[in-house]
């Protein structure tokens, strides 16, 4: 029988400490819609979506009532739409899949749908090619349709032409959405090492190695861990690893057992529980008052690289005991929009740009929800994403880069993305330039440690 | 299936009453029951059982919910299973 501490700790934890479901995110295989003809596709796209997760909305809410734990998010994740469509398309045939994505996760009701993205670590295909022209626009005319372009890999090395592109391809996003401060930017994300089963946005797609339907589960709670930090103040490291490892077991078994739920009643394959961290810009949401409590003044000074790397291993050495199935990223995030801690201490000159790569080295992802100044090059910005893909090239993790350049924002301002993409201070990135690195173009090679057979 | 119902706030006359009645209107029947005063604060909680309920658990949730808004009580109704997955392995 339970006992009534249990109970009320758990009851606690929903009410007090942001306890969390982050999202259950359908993959759907869209595999079966590839064609020619972009407009038969993207009928079919729509229909496949919004048949395979007629319900997921309806089934997701029903298990958070019974079970009192709120789920923030339904998603779907869709295959690379890259892949489903042949025949030499243009960026204009590609914006009718991303206008039918929309329509569907519409009909559907989810929150994002993800997956308008291209793997392009090695090579471009005329396809890849073609949908990456069109991001601009696809993001512009389009409310929930997230994308993601992955340009290197532990395996392959970094496609430096596709970085170069992708930095273009920011800087136009932009500029489509200037009169939202480049918000299109908020939807697109740039991988290195991408995975095919991340729940998360804006990077998850459904890959192609996964069935044609999965349930994965992101789970949530930087609150709990602080709240549990609280607790041991003035501890030795032993204790708070040990503490924060135990916090994320409870807070995994939340998402195993959502996971299981969604996917018995949905009828559709559990995948993964993503072991991660995921901050909300509410109060008491935050990944950088978790450093904080750990004795650092603010989030960015010396210790925090340390800090967080702790805080990344002991998520995962609790979480993966929790879960049958561990994938996706998992790991803490640290997007400095969504993170009332991470804004505070950029507003405090505490956190900069070098000390949050320095950061990605030891955590989930990369550089996440930064607003830079709207006059950076777009090899300024490719530079920072050829940086953040060396640096999971050869740690063999998975790095991404987000980046808002806010088009007549400067440094010191803020841009309000509302919701869960929160604020976001503009950033100072280094002005000295990188346009002769980065025309070069051809591709940085693998990697010694990529040759493991 | 059966549920753990919380009812946390400050002490009255009544709240077992009240919130037994609304269980009882609706075929809910009830297990187990603890009480306790904890940093000032009347705590309880009921392990109960819905299969003979007739109305579903979102109107069950939501007639707790009202309830303790009239009393001033925090009162939640959660699937057993949630508590039992995260503190048994």
């Amino acid at each position: 029988m339970l006992n009534s501490l249990e109970i009320l700790e758990t009851v606690k934890m929903i009410a007090e400490e942001h306890l969390d479901i982050r999202t259950v995110t359908m993959g759907i295989s869209l595999l079966r819609c590839a064609g020619d003809d972009a407009k038969l596709v993207s009928d079919k796209v729509y229909d496949t979506i919004t048949t395979q997760a007629e319900k997921l909305v309806e089934t997701a809410e029903n298990i958070e009532t019974e079970y009192g734990i709120p789920i923030i998010n339904k998603r779907i994740s869709v295959t690379p739409a890259a892949m489903i469509l042949g025949g030499r398309p243009s960026p204009r045939d590609f914006v009718l899949i991303a206008k039918a994505l929309d329509r569907a996760a519409k009909t559907t009701g989810v929150n994002f749908i993800g997956g308008y993205s291209a793997l392009v670590h090695k090579g471009m295909t005329n396809s890849d090619a073609a949908l990456i022209a069109s991001i601009p626009e696809a993001l512009s005319v389009t409310d929930l349709v997230c994308s993601s372009v992955n340009v290197g890999t532990t395996r392959a090395g970094i496609n430096m032409d596709a970085v170069a592109q992708m930095g273009r391809v920011i800087k136009e996003t932009a500029e489509k959405t200037k009169e939202r401060d480049g918000f299109g930017c908020a939807k697109l994300v740039v991988f290195c090492n991408a995975v095919e089963d991340n729940p998360f946005m804006a990077g998850a797609f459904c890959g192609v190695g996964e069935p044609d339907a999965v349930i994965n589960v992101g789970v949530s709670g930087p609150g709990v861990v602080k709240c549990a930090l609280e607790q041991v103040k003035g501890a030795d490291f032993g204790v708070v690893a040990e503490t924060i490892k135990k916090t994320a077991f409870k807070i995994t078994r939340m998402g195993q057992l959502v996971a299981q739920e969604a996917s018995r009643r949905l009828g559709v394959p559990f995948g993964i529980v993503d072991l991660s961290l995921a901050p909300t810009p509410a109060v008491g949401d935050s990944v950088a008052y978790i450093l904080e409590e750990m004795g650092l003044e603010t989030c960015g000074t010396h210790g925090t690289t340390a800090a967080l790397a702790l805080l990344n291993d002991a998520v995962k050495k609790g979480g993966v005991m929790a879960s049958s199935y561990v994938g996706g990223l998992s790991g803490a995030f640290i997007p400095v929009s969504e993170d009332a801690g991470m804004i505070a201490a950029t507003r405090a000159g505490a956190l900069s740009l070098d000390k949050l790569e320095a950061m990605t080295c030891v955590c989930s992802v990369g550089l996440d929800m930064i607003c830079v100044p709207g006059d950076t090059p777009a090899e300024t910005i490719s530079a920072i994403i050829a940086d953040e893909a060396a640096i999971g090239m050869i740690n063999n993790k998975t790095t991404a880069v987000r980046l808002i350049p806010a088009p007549g924002k400067k440094v010191g301002d803020t841009v309000e993305f509302g919701g869960l993409l929160g604020t976001g201070p503009v950033m100072a990135v280094n002005n000295c330039k990188s346009t002769d690195f980065i025309a070069r173009g051809g591709r940085i090679p693998a990697p010694i440690h990529s040759l493991r057979n | 299936m059966r549920a753990v119902i919380t009812v946390i706030g400050q002490d009255k006359i009544g709240i077992i009453a009240e919130v037994s009645r609304v269980l009882a209107e609706h075929k809910i029947n009830v297990l187990d029951i603890t009480q306790t005063i904890m940093q000032d604060m009347f705590t309880m909680i009921m392990l109960v059982n819905l299969e003979k309920s007739e109305v579903n658990f979102k109107e069950i949730s939501k007639k707790l919910e009202d309830l303790g808004e009239a009393m001033s009580l925090s009162i939640r109704i959660q699937h057993e299973d949630l508590f039992r997955s995260m503190h048994r392995i």
